[in-house]
């Protein structure tokens, strides 16, 4: 089998087994990237040499037995608003087109304890806004699965990474669904965990309250790997939560019998495309012939989550990104006359529309006389999400819906109309605003041959249930594959 | 006879607090570094980076609040203040709008018509800024980011003084305060303790208040009476001319005794205060807050009560004494190594004032040992050393923290007290001046005196004068 073709968990395997070499994983990859990069985009900084060094010390450490875990030696890409010392970190924009950190942000560094080798930067939606990476200041990346479309986004270079076997796994964030979104639209695992569990010390910061990081990856197996290397209390962040369960291999179970599965009525109705319904209402039909028990139920205050997200983490936002005037770091415009004039060309020119969308009204919503009417109207709502799940939790281990209301749609479609890409991230939105995890796999195909990406939604600290879950469906369906694998490894 | 004004004065009062720490980060809050020495990446505000609250901010705000009789609110939050200047390197501010720590206090003041109450509105924490270095040679900017996160206190007073001299009765009870709670040292020169005043002028009687100005840089309490009565003149003369007082902050000039506008608050910026995210809710619940309670130190009233059941000194010098908590501090550490309280308050008062005074400084600047002032006091209870000698080398105690004993010693400075040494000087001093024997044998008391200061002055000042005094008498 093509080393490619390997997992993460698999690959970390044959190295341990001296089956492979870390180098030969590396230069594999970079093979791949060579050849398709051009086309794919998924990447906005990529250091081969780098790598390599950091192979040959990984390498030394798994030789002499010190690097043991289930990623020592997994080649790993990282979105670009992950901090990482001594390389480049623009989150996709031009105002931080040349920031290089002093720092590695505490994830990173997790995986670098983990024994991975980093390749780079995935590219993604400026400063992570956006649902189909196409407002990067660096370009779009497409969809390895079908190029005239978007990955989706914010994560979409990690997502596309990841399907186009440019990496074996990578990181994303997800403020509103960007990791769930892209890994549906890219047929991988994608997860969210709940809020607190990994370190946001080094994460450029988005909207603070609802930012979580988490993997991409080829399998629910390497999804819990990986969880389990990044979910360290970190007494930097402040927001940062002691578990004590964060053995999430454990959960790695083939068996749903009495597991209770709620499916929203409402994730089903309007606007939701035919085909992802039935992809998503066959993957409940597999789970409950491995023995859960499925069932529908009314889960209100959809509509209401759209509105509150986008108030709250345009607000924040706008704060957040205040740092960035061309006064300590990144770009500052060539010509001006005084301070005021040098903040407003720096930010004019260094951030793209959707940014200056975002800062606009989240400037808006907060300033003195709407504060009220909107940004604490919005945590109101946020509040009665939360409750909405309580609710639902007390009945259901899972719930289990759609990702995204369509597949990945066309490179190009979206921008135009922003309050309609909004729209598209009704279903996972809401899991961000209740700080809860969400995964998102793959459960099929349409019409085009594009993924279908099924969500499964826990309550907080249940990310146990919800891979488990995620587990038995995958060992029901079988490899669901990467979008240039060879047919040996059997995709569906 | 025209018309009688009352001034309605109300006080910001930022005090930085004395931690070792930042209030976010781990940086080192040490005055007077390398520029950006003390900076990390939270305190500049790198991407990423994220703060951290610093447990010994909270705990020194919670004793003011109760030092000062307010309602500690038991889940605070900080909010951010969003505007844009170079010294703030995140563009906000981590501060406290929406639930400050401390509410609804007070503190007394003793005024010319008996004791004041001063509302305390509310106590709330936040961050410094950093400093702005103007380069007038290269034209530019620089920051130094070293101030950058250090803790702040923001004391907002109820609009309940109504003049100079009770809002600077009002800022020496805080000052006290803080200084025997050991949360700041309150230096207003060295900006620890910054006063910003706001103040509206109304007819007596009136039921309303008139318009407010708040002045801002006011560097010592000179200054800010200055500025208060300018202030108050300035808006009577609008009244007075039929104009309005325009509601804006001035700054104050104090070289030039006079005071700017800097912006009406139709400038005023919007700064989209809201909950600072990164950071969870401050729960202070009952058990802390007597920890805290437990912790805190002797305050003023308690010790003058006990100077005086303890040391049976006089009100005069207990006042003196504990008007500084450094100054009360060397008193009881140096009584507890010589143990003559009276002698000490003596030095404190008489000699450590008047170079405070001639020096400019505060007690707070006192720098010499308790030991050395102790050992000069055995010096002189031990005749080793005369009264005039002992002045001089208290001087350099309070200058250069000297000891004493080895500086008696090198610079022979010790008292001679040998009587044969001395009894051939007091000779040779009356053989050398006829005319005052004379005079003393004719019964002009005072010609001793001039004979004593005749014999200290060929003694070099190391005898003992009343020794002197003695033996001139008994030759004479």
């Amino acid at each position: 089998m093509e080393i490619l073709n390997y997992t993460a968990v698999e690959l970390a395997g044959k190295i341990k087994a001296k089956e492979v070499t870390v180098r030969e994983a590396v230069e594999a990859v970079f093979a791949r990237i060579e050849e398709q990069e051009k086309e794919y985009h998924c990447y906005v900084t990529l250091d081969k040499e780098n790598a390599l060094k950091q192979a040959e010390a990984v390498q030394a450490k798994v030789d002499a037995g010190e690097l043991t875990g289930p990623l020592a030696g997994v080649p790993v890409a990282i979105k670009d608003n992950m901090c990482t010392e001594g390389m480049l970190t623009t989150c996709s924009s031009k105002i931080l087109g040349n920031f290089i950190p002093t720092f590695s942000a505490e994830a990173v560094r997790n995986l670098e304890k983990a024994g991975v080798v980093i390749l780079g930067k995935t590219n993604m939606d400026e400063f992570a806004m956006g649902s189909t990476t196409e407002t990067s200041a660096y370009g779009v990346t497409k969809n390895p699965w079908n190029t005239e479309h978007v990955p989706g986004g914010s994560s979409g270079g990690s997502a596309a990474a990841v399907a186009g076997n440019e990496c074996f796994f990578a990181l994303g964030s997800d403020t509103g669904g960007s990791i769930r979104q892209p890994a549906g639209f890219c047929g991988v695992v994608g997860m969210k965990p709940t809020y607190g569990t990994v370190s946001r010390y080094g994460l450029i910061a988005y909207g603070s309250s609802l930012d979580q990081i988490g993997p991409l990856c080829k399998d629910v197996t390497d999804c819990a790997a990986i969880l389990e290397a990044i979910s360290t209390h970190d007494t930097k962040d402040s927001t940062s939560v002691k578990r004590q369960d964060t053995d999430f291999m454990s959960a790695l179970i083939d068996d749903v019998k009495g597991m209770r599965i709620g499916i929203p009525r409402n994730y089903l109705g309007e606007g939701l495309d035919p085909e992802v319904r039935d992809a998503v209402l066959g993957a409940a039909e597999v789970l409950k012939e491995k023995g859960a028990v499925v069932e529908e139920f009314d889960f209100s205050l959809v509509e209401y989550a759209i509105p509150a997200y986008y108030t709250i983490a345009a607000a924040e936002a706008s704060s957040n990104l205040e740092r960035f005037d061309g006064i300590k770091y990144g770009y500052r415009t060539e010509e001006f006359e005084g301070l005021h004039q040098m903040y407003k060309k720096t930010r004019s020119e260094g951030f793209g529309p959707e940014v200056k969308r975002r800062i606009m009204l989240g400037s808006f919503v907060l300033s003195s006389g709407y504060y009220d009417a909107y940004y604490l109207k919005a945590l109101k709502v946020k509040a009665l999400i939360k409750k909405a799940f309580d609710e639902a939790f007390a009945k259901y281990d899972v719930i289990l819906g759609p990702v995204a209301p369509t597949t990945a749609p066309k490179l190009g479609e979206s921008l135009s109309d922003p309050i309609r890409m909004y729209l598209g991230d009704i279903y996972t939105i809401s899991v961000n605003l209740a700080g809860l995890p969400g995964i998102c796999l793959p459960c099929g195909k349409d019409s085009k041959g594009l993924p279908i990406g099924l969500q499964l939604i826990g309550d907080c600290f249940q990310e146990k249930k919800l891979i488990q879950t995620a587990y038995t469906y995958e060992q029901a369906r079988g490899r669901f594959g990467s979008a240039k694998q060879t047919a040996e490894s059997g995709v569906r | 006879m025209g018309k009688q004004y009352e001034t309605v004065i109300g006080l910001e009062v930022h005090v930085e607090l004395a931690t070792k720490t930042k209030i976010f980060c781990g940086c080192s809050t040490a005055f007077g570094a390398a520029p950006n020495a003390h900076t990390c990446p939270v305190c500049t505000g790198m991407p990423g980076s994220l703060p951290v609250l610093n447990k010994q901010v909270v705990e020194y705000a919670v004793a003011v609040g109760l030092a000062t009789d307010c309602d500690i609110t038991r889940v605070c939050k900080f909010d951010r203040k969003n505007y844009f200047y170079p010294d703030n390197p995140q563009n906000y501010q981590i501060s406290q709008l929406y639930l400050p720590i401390c509410r609804n206090g007070h503190v007394d003041i003793k005024t010319a018509d008996g004791t004041k109450s001063v509302g305390i509105h509310e106590i709330h924490m936040e961050e410094d800024a950093g400093k702005l270095i103007h380069d007038e040679w290269e034209d530019c900017s620089l920051v130094d980011y070293n101030r950058s996160g250090v803790p702040l206190i923001e004391i907002v007073s109820e609009p309940d003084m109504r003049s100079a001299d009770e809002v600077i009765a009002y800022l020496e009870k805080l000052r006290l305060i803080i200084q025997y709670l050991g949360a700041s040292d309150c230096k207003l020169q060295e900006g620890s303790m910054r006063a910003d005043v706001n103040l509206s002028v109304r007819e007596v009687g009136a039921e309303k208040f008139g318009t407010r100005t708040e002045m801002k840089n006011l560097n010592s309490f000179r200054a800010i009476a200055r500025a208060i009565e300018g202030e108050r003149a300035r808006q009577i003369e609008l009244l007075e001319s039929g104009q309005e007082v325009i509601q804006e902050t001035r700054r104050w000039d104090d070289t030039k005794e006079c005071s700017y506008a800097m912006r009406s608050k139709e400038d005023a910026q919007d700064y989209r205060y809201f909950p600072d995210p990164d950071l969870v809710p401050v729960h202070i619940n009952e058990e802390w807050i007597e920890q805290i309670k437990a912790a805190q130190p002797e305050f003023r009233d308690e010790k003058m009560a006990r100077y005086k059941a303890e040391y049976e000194l006089p009100d005069y010098d207990i006042d003196i004494l504990t008007e500084s908590k450094h100054m009360a501090d060397i008193f009881e550490q140096t009584v507890a190594i010589c143990g003559q309280p009276k002698k000490v308050s003596n030095w404190l008062m008489v000699e450590t004032m008047r170079l405070l005074k001639e020096q400019e400084m505060e007690p707070e600047d006192i720098r010499f040992a308790p030991e050395n002032l102790a050992k000069l006091i055995a010096l002189v209870e031990a005749k080793e050393i005369n009264g005039t000698v002992a002045k001089e080398v208290f001087e350099k105690i309070f200058d250069e923290n000297i000891d004493p004993e080895k500086y008696v010693e090198e610079n022979g400075l010790k008292t001679v007290n040998d009587e044969g040494a001395l009894r051939k000087t007091v000779e040779e001093v009356i053989a050398a001046n006829p005319q005052s024997v004379e005079d003393y044998q004719n019964g002009k008391e005072k010609a001793i005196g001039f004979l004593v200061g005749q014999t200290m002055k060929a003694m070099k000042g190391k005898a003992d004068p009343g020794m002197v005094n003695q033996l001139l008498r008994e030759l004479l």
